[in-house]
């Protein structure tokens, strides 16, 4: 036995494989194994009214490059960066706050974080309806009613509404891992700091900040890559005049019947993002995490 | 199937390949599936024709009846009561589940889902269906109660003769407005001509659905709503941009809450939604306009992977909501209108007199049904991006 | 300087430390209100909506209580709820397991297929849900596997749930636990680890002794995250589950096209107070074990 250990010691590709392995099986056959079909799907000709005919082209890539889908691409790629960054900004002190509750609290408060979102999506959308409404909306009519304001703000049916939706539907996916790294920060690693430095922004810049990047990273990852697909809200909270990448994908499958376009562009997305999360992962793994 | 089986074999093919990557430290630079590897896929496929051949199988003669059937239906467009009514007669229970557009339930069935006995498509998605041999036919002696069927949804153009569906309920597609705040509006012209200093400007909506909204500009601009003519088109498609300006947005689901709310003041839309609505806000009116509309029919149908078993029990389901007051239960629970004569007999008077149910002659002739429109239909969805996208 | 004056600035200092310091934290206590107050403004007007005498979840018609008792008759409801609850259970707790593994291996070791298993786990985070939902369907009818479902009797409720769902499920929540649990890994000590290496020379031990319980709260995160999504996922669970079987947003998302009625917000009001009570009840118990127990389980 103990041999084994010793000699499964020796070889570490072999212990992270055997960690791996499970997921690596799941994942291989669920999930790599049907994204296989997209790809072969998204060189083929459409069925007039869904599926495909078994004829290969590359018509279906070239019509990614259309200025019109272009300009969605932009589009939605401006909108999850400001939804990544209002969320960012909104969700970080929340996260050093629940971190730095005495211990026994901050599982409640994390708790609480995600009750919110235990219950309907569409229900929580049609909620903000309510709210943000141009002219019935509770806080157009509380605002007009104090007197605060004579002609309604435009809340709904625009760009505001869909980040508002979408930076509240993110928020926990932020929030989650920022709080898991804060929550290990060594207290007297910061009251050390705080005597060597004394001020609180250098504290923050210098010691808690590049300790909590690995947070920060992955919550913006899970916040920026939904809000870029994200179909539900803009159609909703956004009034459905503005087209996101995430509308034209899922209209290719529920309204185009144009399966291999939709297969290319998702393709298309997510190579973008791959390429772009392994970047990342390649310059600042290596280097910076490991120096922290 | 043969395709399938190819697919089946590719895959298998590249999982191999990509354990062998595994196996050769080397490779490790290669992750994604092969390129290589996707053309051999497509290539021996070729000679495969798309054809998912319906399977007619004759039943044998008797056959007994599944004990249970899945109903995939709209959701709210059944009065659970019929379900009971049909287990205590006969013993067969049905399920139902839903779904909430015709495109959602079409790809459902092509991605290959089975076990469902009854599907509700609308007019066009039948024509598709059977197109695409998804159903399967009626036995017609089994459904001796489509004799009740109004002569008028005898011939319809996508299932004539009703060979594989039982028309349900249908309906037309028009304009609500509130009668308190907006007057009648006469022509689509509210929406395609849109005046900037009128109280609705800024606070109408339409439907989130490409077809129904070319169609509105169509019959405003006079021509066939199933137009492939590129010209009329490209027409009806600055239309639709220039009524964009006036829309507080694009709506399918919510938009009859709205109006009830007052958020908005006029809306385009179906009229069960308006009528259902109208128990919340009593000023909601529905009219078509003077230059046309859409009418559509509903119908139940059997898709082709149900078991005999499972079809010969729906085919059971189909003949008992066909009978005069069950026809009259499932209109009063959904305010649509009913294509079944005989039950018409046993609705109100006000019902079968209210004219957003059941329009006068000379609006329904200026009806017309939305029909698939094959290689057009991605013509439809370009221009409907642009619209989108237009500023 | 003398000592005494030493002294008398270093406690002005720590006075006005301190000072600043209560104002610090009275702005973060506000801050923590209102970020909550966002979080549940929303739930509050659902909570409200599901008394309201009206079919419409945009309009105040008056008080009552009958969404409640539709909900109580409306089996199917009742059913996608529990329905909803095993495939959150089940897939959850089968991805935290291979998903934290999966995250040990890619954070504490170099090895040959990193960067592809890197990938392979960054691409369901990646693709658009609807891409994932059609090829998911069109692999498990391909394939023959995975629409058989898995009858169950769960607390009572009997319960056929396909396999396909929780396997669909589950290939989305790997990754989301894994990114939860890495970052946790990423910033943790290994110094400790390695002490504890050297002490127990056991790393079996130095896992669950030392590893393990610094690792609990992403682990509880990333299982938190999991079952947030799985209670909320719409469109795979949608194309993924056979003929008859509904979750809850299943069932809702049916239901948008011919009305979404305030019997929904009664369900959601119904999980919220659910939900609440289960935190109580953690509450509660963590008080109680709070004397012999300092250092155990930091998240409840």
């Amino acid at each position: 036995m103990s041999k084994l250990i010793t000699w499964l010691r020796q070889r570490a590709s072999l212990q992270a494989w055997l960690l791996l392995l499970p997921s690596a099986l799941w994942l291989f056959i669920f999930f790599i194994a049907p994204l296989f079909i997209v790809l072969v799907y998204s060189f083929l000709e459409r069925g007039t009214y869904g599926g495909v005919v078994w004829h290969f082209t590359l018509e279906n890539y070239r019509r990614v490059f259309d200025p019109l889908y272009l300009k969605t691409f932009w589009r939605s790629f401006y909108i999850a960066v400001l939804t990544t960054v209002f969320t960012l900004v909104l969700g970080y002190p929340l996260a050093y706050y629940i971190a730095t509750r005495p211990q026994r609290q901050r599982g409640t408060w994390v708790l609480g974080l995600m009750i919110p979102f235990w219950t309907n999506f569409l229900v929580r959308t049609y909620a903000w309806l309510t709210l943000l409404r141009t002219h019935t909306g509770l806080i157009n009519l509380t605002l007009m009613h104090l007197g605060w304001i004579h002609k309604p703000l435009p809340l709904f049916g625009n760009d505001t509404a869909i980040i508002i939706g979408l930076v509240y539907g993110w928020l926990p996916d932020m929030v989650l891992p920022i709080y898991a790294t804060l929550e290990r920060l060594d207290r007297s690693l910061l009251e050390a700091a705080m005597d060597l430095y004394a001020s609180g922004p250098k504290v923050f810049a210098r010691v808690i900040w590049p300790l909590s990047l690995p947070g920060v990273v992955a919550g913006s990852m899970l916040v920026f890559i939904p809000s870029l697909g994200a179909f539900v809200t803009p159609a909703i909270l956004g009034g459905g005049k503005a087209l996101m990448i995430g509308n034209i994908i899922s209209n290719q499958f529920l309204a185009a019947h144009d399966w291999p376009f939709g297969s290319a562009l998702s393709f298309v997305m997510m190579a973008v993002m791959l390429v772009a999360t392994l970047v990342y992962f390649r310059v600042t793994s290596d280097e910076e995490r490991r120096q922290l | 199937m043969k395709q399938r089986l190819v697919l089946l074999v590719s895959l298998l093919v590249v999982m191999g390949l990509l354990l062998a990557a595994c196996g050769t430290p080397k490779q490790q630079a290669t992750q994604a599936p092969k390129p290589a590897a996707t053309e051999a896929a497509a290539q021996p496929t070729k000679a495969a024709q798309p054809t998912q051949a319906p399977q007619p199988t004759e039943a044998p003669k008797e056959v007994q009846p599944a004990k249970e059937i899945v109903f995939y239906n709209w959701s709210e467009y059944i009065d659970p009561k019929v379900y009971e009514l049909f287990e205590k007669e006969t013993g067969i229970k049905v399920v139902e589940d839903n779904f909430s557009s015709n495109e959602e339930l079409l790809a459902k069935l092509q991605g290959g889902a089975t076990g469902y006995a009854l599907i509700v498509p609308s007019d066009y998605t039948v024509k598709i269906m059977i197109d695409q041999g998804m159903l399967a036919p009626l036995d017609r002696d089994k459904i001796p109660n489509l004799k009740n069927i109004a002569p008028r949804f005898r011939n319809v153009y996508y299932d004539p003769g009703n060979k594989y569906c039982v028309p349900y309920q249908w309906g037309t597609t028009g304009i609500g407005y509130l009668s308190d705040k907006v007057k009648k509006p006469e022509s689509w012209s509210v929406f395609f001509d849109p005046d900037p200093n009128a109280p609705w400007y800024g606070r109408m909506t339409m439907l989130d659905d490409a077809r129904e909204a070319f169609a509105a500009a169509l019959v405003y601009l006079g021509y066939d709503i199933n137009t492939t003519d590129e010209k009329q088109l490209e027409e009806a498609k600055q239309a639709l941009i220039r009524a964009k300006a006036a829309l507080s947005g694009y709506d399918s689901d919510t938009y009859e809450d709205l109006l009830a709310s007052g958020e908005n003041l006029i809306a385009h839309g179906w009229n069960g939604d308006f009528l259902q609505a109208m128990e919340d806000n009593e000023n909601i009116a529905y009219t078509i306009p003077k230059e046309g509309g859409v009418i559509w029919v509903d119908n139940v149908c059997i898709p082709a992977s149900a078991t005999p078993e499972q079809k010969v029990a729906a085919e059971m389901f189909l003949n008992f909501i066909l009978r005069p007051d069950i026809g009259a239960m499932i209109s009063e629970y959904n305010y649509y209108a009913t294509p079944n004569k005989a039950a018409e007999a046993k609705l109100d008077a006000d019902f079968l007199n209210d004219p957003s149910v059941y329009p006068p002659k000379d609006v329904l002739d200026k009806l017309q049904f939305i029909k698939p429109v094959g290689k057009a239909e991605s013509l439809y969805q370009r221009m409907w991006d642009e619209v989108k996208a237009a500023p | 300087m003398s000592e005494q004056a030493l002294s008398r600035a270093l406690s002005r200092r720590s006075q006005l430390a301190r000072l600043k310091k209560q104002v610090s934290d009275l702005l973060f206590h506000a801050y923590g209100f209102w970020g909550y107050l966002f979080l549940y403004f929303p739930i509050i007007i659902l909570v409200v909506f599901s008394f309201n005498d009206s079919r419409s979840t945009a309009q105040w018609a008056g008080f009552t209580t009958h969404w409640y008792a539709d909900m109580l008759k409306d089996h199917q409801i009742i059913l996608s709820l529990w329905n909803s609850l095993f495939v959150a259970i089940v897939s959850t707790t089968v991805s935290v397991i291979i998903g934290t593994l999966a995250a040990l291996a890619m954070e504490r070791y170099r090895f040959w297929g990193k960067l592809m298993m890197d990938a392979v786990l960054y691409l369901p985070i990646i693709i658009p849900d609807i891409a994932m939902a059609i090829m998911l369907l069109i692999f498990f009818d391909i394939s023959g596997i995975g629409f058989e479902p898995w009858k169950v009797n769960f607390f009572g409720a009997h319960l056929a749930v396909p396999y396909s769902v929780i396997i669909g499920h589950v290939a989305f929540n790997i990754s989301f636990v894994a990114v939860v649990v890495r970052a946790r890994l990423a910033q943790m000590d290994q110094v400790l680890e390695e002490a504890a290496q050297d002490l127990y020379a056991d790393p079996w031990r130095t896992f669950w002794r030392v590893t393990f319980p610094m690792l609990l709260p992403g682990i509880l995160g990333g299982a938190l995250l999991a079952f947030t999504l799985s209670m909320d996922d719409f469109v795979i669970t949608f194309f993924t589950s056979g003929a008859g079987f509904n979750t809850l947003p299943v069932r809702v998302f049916g239901m948008i096209k011919k009305g979404v009625t305030p019997k929904i917000n009664a369900v959601s009001t119904l999980m919220l107070l659910f939900s609440l009570m289960l935190v109580a009840i953690s509450l509660i118990l963590s008080r109680g074990g709070e004397k012999g127990d300092s250092s155990g389980n930091p998240m409840f």
